[in-house]
């Protein structure tokens, strides 16, 4: 066989590229190598691995950071699948740990408290790829932008209350429609108004959608949350707290993975909706204080 | 010509892009979630996604009996990836009860060039499909460690087969649907 030409690792491609493969799929958040191994069983696409899902970090408060390297390393050990990892907004050196880890995608994640209120990792810098929260199409440009390849809606993390998942959801979209409705002249004025780079925003108004994979997240705790996210045209979903702080974590996992591949099958979504034990509890997301609100860390 | 009817098995993955390059081909395309989207189909992508999620739902639909019926009455598949762990006789570095097809002949090895810090983007020599390069990318890529006496090794990555064909199947390691190269759906839907 001849020789193959180029190679290159760390692309672009390669990076939004795992993403692309992650679509239709659930990334499930893990504290313990055993909990990953459930995940992995119930057929999640990715695990998370933290300390403290968001539902304890926000119970517990203190400073949330990045997961011990040990912890890290288990989880990845443990399973096949892809492992992510969360660190702090704009803290680069968290990030260059992970890297060094090996770790398979890097959460810069508004869940722990960030690290710099001003900037973001700069993303370009790093073979490994970046998942960045966003609220809408302006944030989710500007992470892009800084080198995320691939979002995910903020949601509000650790509530169980999918009210702002899909708040999140609906501005990102309502935002590229309004984009493919403007003539290429009202562009420029767009990106202002967005603060994003006009670059983007005309790739966005040509394409009609987001250069990257949009997944959804925070608050996502039942199978029907789960294809409410699908339906409202999301590429798949994060799920939290929502598992492992249920009363029945692989059934419960097992459902909302079902509910991902058939999200506009009611009569599936029905059956595997069915005896799943208690969700978890819950916070409703009205009830939070603002200075509790997580989704509005790392604009 | 008429048009092919393809399938593309859409459980989990990236089964849209693979859509898009087929119906840029001039294939009908249905999307395969349950067993009577089988029906009349004359070609199936396996699409890249995590193999052991697609093996999972794989089992839960229904779908491993009537899809392994549709092979045995000439049904052909293109798989990519995790669609080619799937389709291997032989799984290694697989979880306990990954389903494996048997569609092709040969035994895989997950993740065998390592996590994503190793995925790459490729130009690979394919004669098959013509002299110049192909640009695909490799992303958690199996390897291919052993291939069958039926076999045909279209292309090979750090000395391992990553391309081959059995029949009118095709099995590639790597995803040629992230970078919009249509000649090896061509080829797939040629001898379709």
């Amino acid at each position: 066989m001849s020789q193959n030409g180029h190679v290159e690792t760390g692309t672009s491609r390669v990076k939004r590229g795992l993403a692309e493969m992650l679509k239709g799929g659930v990334i499930m958040d893990v504290v313990t190598p055993d909990q990953a191994e459930i995940a992995q069983e119930a057929g999640a696409v990715a695990v998370m691995a933290l300390e403290r899902v968001p539902a304890d970090i926000r119970a517990q408060g203190g400073v949330a950071r990045m997961s011990d390297p040990k912890l890290v390393k288990a989880i990845m050990g443990a399973v096949s699948i892809p492992v992510m990892a969360k660190c702090r907004i704009g803290h680069f050196v968290e990030a260059q740990i992970l890297e060094a880890l090996g770790i398979d995608y890097i959460d810069e994640s508004e869940v722990l408290t960030p690290a710099d209120e001003e900037n973001h990792v700069d993303k370009w810098q790093f073979k490994v790829p970046f998942v960045c929260g966003a609220r809408n199409l302006g944030e989710a440009l500007r992470r892009i932008a800084e080198g995320a390849a691939m979002i995910r809606t903020k949601g509000e993390a650790g509530t169980g209350d999918v009210v702002e998942a899909v708040r999140h959801m609906r501005a990102v979209s309502q935002g590229i429609r309004r984009l493919q409705s403007l003539r290429e002249d009202e562009l420029a004025s767009a990106a202002k108004e967005l603060g994003a780079s006009l670059e983007l925003v005309r790739e966005v108004s040509h394409q009609g959608k987001l250069p990257v994979v949009n997944f959804s997240a925070g608050g996502i705790a039942t199978p029907a949350d789960a294809a409410l996210m699908m339906q409202l045209g999301c590429d798949g979903n994060f799920v939290g707290s929502g598992i492992f702080k249920s009363g029945d974590p692989l059934r419960r996992a097992k459902a909302i993975v079902q509910a991902t591949t058939y999200f506009d099958k009611p009569e599936i979504l029905a059956e595997v909706s069915e005896d799943l034990g208690e969700p978890m509890v819950g916070i409703s997301t009205s009830s939070l204080r603002p200075e509790e609100l997580l989704a509005v860390r790392g604009i | 010509m008429t048009k092919a009817t393809v399938g593309v098995l859409a459980l989990q993955g990236d089964f849209r892009e693979h859509a898009a390059i087929l119906e840029e081909c001039g294939a009908r395309v249905v999307r395969v979630r349950l067993p009577e989207d089988l029906d009349g189909l004359q070609g199936l992508v396996v699409p890249g996604g995590e193999s052991t999620t697609m093996s999972k739902l794989l089992t839960s639909s229904v779908l491993v009996e009537p899809l392994l019926e549709a092979i045995e009455h000439g049904l052909a598949c293109l798989t990519t990836c995790a669609g080619t762990i799937l389709a291997a006789r032989e799984i290694r570095d697989g979880i306990p009860d990954q389903v494996s097809l048997d569609i092709l002949d040969i035994v895989v090895r997950r993740n065998a060039y390592g996590r994503q810090l190793q995925s790459a983007e490729v130009s690979l020599e394919i004669p098959a499909v013509g002299t110049a390069p192909v640009p695909v990318a490799f992303i958690r890529a199996p390897s291919i460690e052993e291939v069958g006496a039926g076999v045909e090794v279209l292309a090979s990555y750090q000395e391992q087969a990553a391309a081959v064909r059995q029949g009118a199947h095709i099995g590639l390691t790597f995803h040629p649907e992230l970078t919009g190269d249509t000649r090896l759906h061509r080829l797939f839907l040629s001898a379709l």
